[in-house]
């Protein structure tokens, strides 16, 4: 399946946005289903600052492909954050840093954000794609550099 | 208080939010504007806007007269000896960081010491820390008790000969319990050392006497208080305000300049550099008149009773966690509900229309008191009613439904 392949269905499956509290109930249930992560991922180390709620985020690569593990104290949040792995993890980490990310407009997620909800969905959008963009570079460095 | 007359007169309050009535509970953030306000500013904009203190043209002279007649109200509702003690500025923030920069060097040198509070608002906390930072001072901080309550029997070990200044709130934003200011002031005055009053959560709810409190500065906001947002005040004893330098420059402060040197005009003036937000001054002595005329005890009386009810609705929620929980409450109940984050609750409420406040209120001290990230705030000014209290409650029902 490709990345926008994964945001189609994701977009198919989230209720339409017309009313907000249908949505929140469905992002909570996905971040219940979740349920936190271990304690090595809740760390000062992974936390993604400037957020309303604690966020935390860390990314690996195996065989070019990235794997996002991701939580946060909101349920909600941590519904969306289920969302975005879905939508992004087992891509290449090029793929994922340079990927248009429409299904959160189009599933009507960002508008039924608060504003600041909305903004720091966006934070942490950019923070996932620049992690995958440091992972991508680490990548081609490696590629670049004669053998040892 | 008829508080549906009260309500008639706020026009934004007939707002609907996702289709349903606007519930506002987040007052201790921001007030809504009285028509009698929105009026006012809207005829000085319309009839009599101009500079002020520059020309003599009529416009001039008027805006002038009305800039300083709002300077009049402003002392008359806060009980000030004089209209000279009263400075307008920016705000509550601003004023903190106006009079720390005044006192900086005039009153705290290394080794020296200034308390605070541990349930200060960043705004009464940080300009002071760093006053302390650049000078070599130290800041010493009074804690409070679970309840909310300032730890005042521990005051009389921390004042020392090296503390020269005491910085306290009035009502914490977040506990919303009246501290006992006066009693801070008399304790600090038996050792010669100055109070300064962040009254920004008290001044829209409590009749306030600067005399009475015998602080000697005092500062608060205009928007919390039903005027516009962009003025506030910085009361100080004339004697305080006589001794200390102005540290912003500019028109207006000045009573003579040559490219050599200058000299600083009279009080309140050599406080207020810069042309002076006049409309917001407009609109504060508005809000003031309006206060008055409903009567400040009137508008304490009904606050309190949808103060109270509101404590004991909450407080029997059951897996409740309420911080600052005793008698003498006003303006704000913070609290946090098990199980579920309070950003979470604050979302689902406002898709119910009802608008509280959720986060560190901008005092991180107060969370760490109590252990938590972040908590639920409801803030209450004179239009709220029991009814709404009623629509937070099942909000909240209906939160937990859904996030848990």
């Amino acid at each position: 399946m490709t990345l926008n392949d994964a945001q189609n269905r994701v977009i198919a499956e989230l209720p339409d946005g017309a009313d907000g509290i249908a949505m929140y109930e469905h992002l909570a249930a996905l971040g219940r289903q979740a349920g936190p992560a271990d304690d090595r991922l809740r760390t000062e180390a992974h936390a993604l600052p400037g957020c309303q709620s604690q966020v935390w985020i860390r990314a690996a690569v195996s065989a070019d492909k990235l794997r996002f593990e991701a939580d946060s104290d909101s349920l909600i949040i941590r519904g969306i954050l289920v969302l975005l792995l879905r939508v992004l993890n087992g891509h290449s980490p090029a793929d994922v840093a340079q990927a248009e990310l429409y299904f959160l407009d189009r599933a009507g997620l960002s508008r039924s954000l608060s504003p600041s909800r909305a903004n720091g969905l966006a934070t942490i959008v950019r923070h996932l794609q620049h992690l995958a963009g440091a992972l991508a570079e680490q990548d081609s460095a490696r590629d670049r550099s004669p053998p040892a | 208080v008829d508080v549906r007359a009260v309500r008639a007169d706020f026009p934004i309050l007939q707002t609907t939010i996702s289709g349903k009535p606007l519930v506002y509970l987040d007052n201790a953030a921001t007030t809504h504007k009285p028509r009698a306000v929105l009026d006012r500013v809207h005829a000085f904009y319309a009839g009599s806007n101009s500079n002020v203190h520059r020309g003599v043209h009529q416009l001039s002279e008027a805006a002038t007269e009305t800039y300083e007649a709002a300077r009049e109200t402003v002392r008359r509702f806060i009980g000030a000896r004089s209209a000279r003690e009263i400075t307008f500025n920016h705000g509550t923030t601003d004023a903190v960081n106006i009079l720390a920069d005044c006192l900086e060097l005039e009153q705290v040198g290394p080794g020296d010491e200034i308390i605070v509070t541990e349930m200060e608002h960043h705004s009464n906390l940080v300009p002071w820390q760093l006053v302390c930072q650049r000078r070599g001072a130290r800041l010493v901080v009074l804690r409070f008790a679970d309840d909310g309550m300032l730890r005042l029997d521990l005051l009389e070990n921390l004042l020392t000969e090296r503390t020269r200044l005491v910085a306290v709130s009035h009502v914490s934003n977040v506990l919303g319990r009246i501290n006992p200011v006066k009693e801070v002031v008399a304790r600090a005055h038996a050792r010669n050392v100055p109070v300064f009053v962040d009254a920004a959560q008290s001044v829209p709810h409590l009749a306030l006497d600067v005399q009475d409190l015998d602080c000697d500065f005092l500062a608060f906001s205009g928007h919390k208080m039903y005027a516009g947002t962009g003025i506030g005040v910085l009361y100080g004893k004339e004697a305080w305000l006589e001794r200390l330098p102005p540290r912003r420059y500019g028109g207006g402060m000045v009573e003579s300049v040559d490219l050599e040197a200058s000299r600083f005009g009279d009080l309140p003036f050599r406080f207020e550099a810069g042309t002076p937000n006049v409309a917001g001054a407009v609109s504060l002595a508005a809000a003031v008149d309006y206060l008055a005329a409903l009567g400040m005890a009137d508008v304490r009386a009904h606050e309190q009773t949808v103060m109270h009810y509101a404590m004991e609705r909450l407080a029997a929620l059951s897996g409740i966690s309420m911080y600052g929980r005793g008698p003498d409450k006003c303006g704000a109940i913070s609290f946090n509900l098990e199980g579920v984050d309070a950003y979470d609750v604050a979302l689902v409420l406002d898709k119910l229309g009802i608008a509280i406040r959720s986060g560190t209120h901008c005092a991180a001290p107060v969370m760490q008191h109590y252990g938590v990230a972040h908590c639920l705030r409801a803030s209450f000014a004179l239009y709220n009613t029991t009814e709404e209290i009623d629509a937070l409650i099942d909000g909240l029902q209906r939160a937990r439904a859904v996030l848990s």
